[in-house]
């Protein structure tokens, strides 16, 4: 069995790896249309953020719908740090640190709203991370931040109020977000951070830890029963997955110049979109949500080319997965194909 | 477990099919227009004599009133220019792209373009979309020409113009026009903080307000999230004893600030900027509400000169509603480049790159007049000069405010 898994996740990281190499090659021999080229990053992002999603959903079994929030605080902190010392430091150490300051914030809010809500049974944590997603996004579009020869200055109400001097630079403009945050995402390290998302999983998912989480999604009383600090590992769970998003967060904001928290990046509907990445790959399949999440990620870019069929094509794709997938009749039928290629052979 | 195999097998069956249509794609774009550093030569060689100008909005989504008014006005130029042999000789091939009013799929949309063998983009539509879009522009050096894009940062590079007033350009304009009319004593002001438009004019508003012949005594702001309940927001301004309120804010939701504020028996002056444009063909609107609102605008639709009534007439004959600023600036975007590229006298063989440097320079130098204004030009900063017209609604239709 330990074998069969070894097996199962070296698939995961080999698919990555494949994938990879084939679009570089593509890249390199100038075979790839910069439409494909410009998707490879965001493609690679919403992977990430998928990863983390299904870590809460499928492995910990606690609902989130506002895992772009964590996205959101790991993409405004980065571009935060990144712009205050975009002078300063060469870039590969700058967008390191841009990671480390990302995630680990990312992390920080994942644990806090941890501490409250995990220690409720039920449905709870899928309402507080709604409500975290939009009240964080909301804070964000009042906050003023600018900095100059004084230090950091500070204002909920507009960018005059923050005295800076004349040479002072604004980083935070309100609705108007960060601008000019320095564009530092590329594919590789994209890919790089994919990998590392998926190690730490599936290690995680595999270790006595990760035993442990799933015996509180399986059953929590009887977890709790044999010993198992279910809030613990709980939090454990949430918070990683919280600090994964905030990695994607780091990607999103050092890919696009122009950092709004506006809802199509953060909102509800952007949670929801990963909820279905992680839904249709798979829940607590993590190489399903990486594959779910380029296709789907992927496709209505493709179809570019239909004008605005492509949203019809898009909805009609997702219920013909969501029943490929889930419907019994259809799992049926696919194991009798599936059956008789075997036999064939 | 086997279950979960067969999904898998399937999945990464289907994401190995994907992966070579796209490479298929790759190719087909590559061999056709060039998708690389060395295709300049490669895709005007396939282009065969065309101009190819491509334009960015949102076409659906909440937003795509505006990016079907930029798209459809550049299209019915385009249709125009051609009709009248084209740009020194040549004809001009157009191409519109969806970005949803996200800044990432702008990016792809631009992408696609470039992909298509764009040389010259109009847009992006939206302020956000424009900014992450000029970033690649300046990679690849490709003349860029928002028609609507008003924030700062839209034009912070050399390769991108705007046809629009910025942000900042609005706001003091609006505080001087109120200013030299004596039309306040206090104003009261009600704005979208989640919108970058919005901010931006109130920002640069309160700022210029310092030492002028009124005083701000409320600013209340909504968002995206709550633009249906504005009670309060008035209630303050009218508390406050604002005789005049300034609404830096888009048409649709300044309607029913109009509908609030009448039920409320509050009636100050309300004085709107570029935005505000459309409000009288809101639906279920009560257009006397709007009486006596002004407005600065560089486009009225039912102005008389020839230029703007063919315009709106041509564009309601194609598309079936009247033409906003929106459409007018792309109208004149696209009129812009025309008169750029001819007079520098290009081709279009030259490389994407060479006609940017060109029209660089040239944007400088022409001094070009359309439906925005009789008379525009530019710095070589990218912000247009040009003057703002003040309107005002009387009897349901636009007049002249001087």
């Amino acid at each position: 069995m330990n074998k069969k898994r070894m097996q199962d996740q070296l698939i995961t990281y080999g698919i990555v790896i494949a994938a990879y190499i084939i679009m570089e090659i593509l890249i390199l021999t100038g075979n790839l249309s910069s439409h494909m080229k410009g998707l490879l990053v965001p493609m690679t992002y919403y992977a990430v953020i998928a990863v983390a999603l299904n870590l809460c959903v499928g492995i910990l079994g606690e609902l989130s719908i506002g895992h772009c929030g964590f996205m959101c605080i790991g993409a405004f902190f980065s571009a935060f740090f990144s712009k205050v010392t975009e002078n300063m430091l060469p870039t590969p150490i700058r967008f390191f640190l841009a990671f480390v300051v990302g995630i680990a914030f990312a992390a920080l809010f994942g644990f806090l709203i941890g501490i409250p809500v995990l220690r409720l049974r039920g449905d709870y944590l899928a309402i507080v991370t709604l409500a975290f997603g939009e009240i964080i996004k909301n804070v964000i579009n009042a906050i003023y931040l600018g900095v100059d020869a004084n230090g950091l200055h500070m204002s909920l109400k507009n960018s005059m109020e923050l005295g800076l001097l004349p040479e002072g630079e604004i980083i935070v403009n309100g609705a108007m977000g960060i601008t000019g945050t320095p564009h530092d995402s590329n594919f590789t390290i994209a890919v790089i951070v994919l990998l590392i998302s998926l190690f730490v999983v599936q290690n995680l998912i595999n270790s006595r830890d990760g035993r442990a989480i799933m015996a509180v999604r399986d059953n929590s009383i009887a977890a709790e029963a044999t010993g198992i600090n279910v809030t613990g590992y709980k939090m454990m769970a949430f918070t990683i997955s919280a600090a994964i998003a905030g990695a994607a967060g780091v990607l999103f904001s050092h890919n696009i110049t122009s950092l709004t928290a506006a809802s199509q990046y953060f909102g509800y509907n952007a949670s929801i979109m990963i909820l279905v990445y992680v839904v249709l790959g798979g829940i607590g399949n993590i190489r399903g949500s990486v594959i779910a999440a380029v296709i789907l990620y992927m496709l209505p870019e493709l179809l570019r080319g239909l004008n605005n069929y492509r949203m019809l094509i898009y909805a009609i794709v997702l219920i013909v997965m969501m029943i490929f997938n889930w419907s019994p009749n259809v799992i049926i039928f696919r194991k009798m194909i599936l059956s008789k290629f075997k036999k064939r052979r | 477990m086997k279950k979960l195999k067969s999904i898998v097998s399937l999945m990464a069956a289907s994401a190995l099919l994907a992966g070579t249509i796209a490479g298929c794609g790759g190719n087909a774009n590559g061999g056709a227009a060039g998708a690389d550093t060395a295709s300049d030569a490669q895709g005007t060689e396939s282009a065969g004599g065309v101009f190819k100008i491509g334009a960015i909005g949102p076409l659906t989504g909440g937003a795509a009133a505006y990016g079907n008014a930029v798209c459809n006005a550049a299209e019915l130029a385009v249709a125009e220019i051609n009709a009248a042999g084209g740009i020194n000789g040549y004809q001009v091939e157009y191409s519109k792209e969806d970005d949803e009013l996200n800044a990432e799929k702008s990016v792809n949309a631009y992408n696609t373009l470039k992909d298509w063998g764009m040389q010259v983009l109009v847009g992006s539509t939206t302020s956000a979309c424009s900014i992450a879009v000029s970033e690649y522009t300046k990679e690849d050096n490709m003349f860029q020409i928002t028609p609507s894009g008003s924030a700062v940062d839209c034009v912070k590079y050399d390769n991108v113009f705007r046809v629009c007033f910025s942000d900042p350009n609005q706001g003091i304009a609006s505080a001087q026009y109120i200013n030299d009319h004596n039309l306040a004593t206090k104003v009261g002001i009600i704005y979208d903080s989640s919108d970058v438009y919005s901010s931006g004019i109130y920002q640069k508003f309160v700022e210029e307000s310092n030492g002028k012949n009124y005083e701000v005594v409320s600013a209340e702001a909504f968002t995206a999230d709550n633009n249906t309940d504005f009670s309060v927001q008035l209630q303050k301004a009218k508390d406050a004893g604002a005789d005049l309120v300034f609404l830096p804010i888009y048409y649709k939701d300044a309607s029913l600030i109009l509908t609030q504020a009448d039920t409320m028996g509050y009636k100050p002056v309300f004085f709107g900027v570029d935005g505000m444009d459309g409000i009288l063909t809101v639906e279920n609107f009560d257009t006397s509400l709007a009486e006596g609102l002004m407005l600065l605008t560089p486009f009225a639709a039912d102005a008389t000169d020839d230029l703007t009534v063919n315009f709106v007439k041509n564009y309601q004959e194609k598309y079936g509603e009247v033409p906003n600023q929106f459409a007018a600036d792309a109208y004149d975007a696209v009129f812009i480049i025309k008169q750029a590229i001819e007079a520098k006298g290009l081709t279009p063989d030259t490389s994407t790159s060479d006609i940017c440097e060109a029209l660089k320079s040239a944007m400088t130098e022409i001094e070009a007049s359309g439906l925005t204004s009789a008379k525009m030009s530019w710095e070589a900063n990218g912000e247009p000069n040009k003057e703002p017209k003040a309107v005002v609604i009387k009897d349901g239709a636009y007049v002249s405010a001087d």
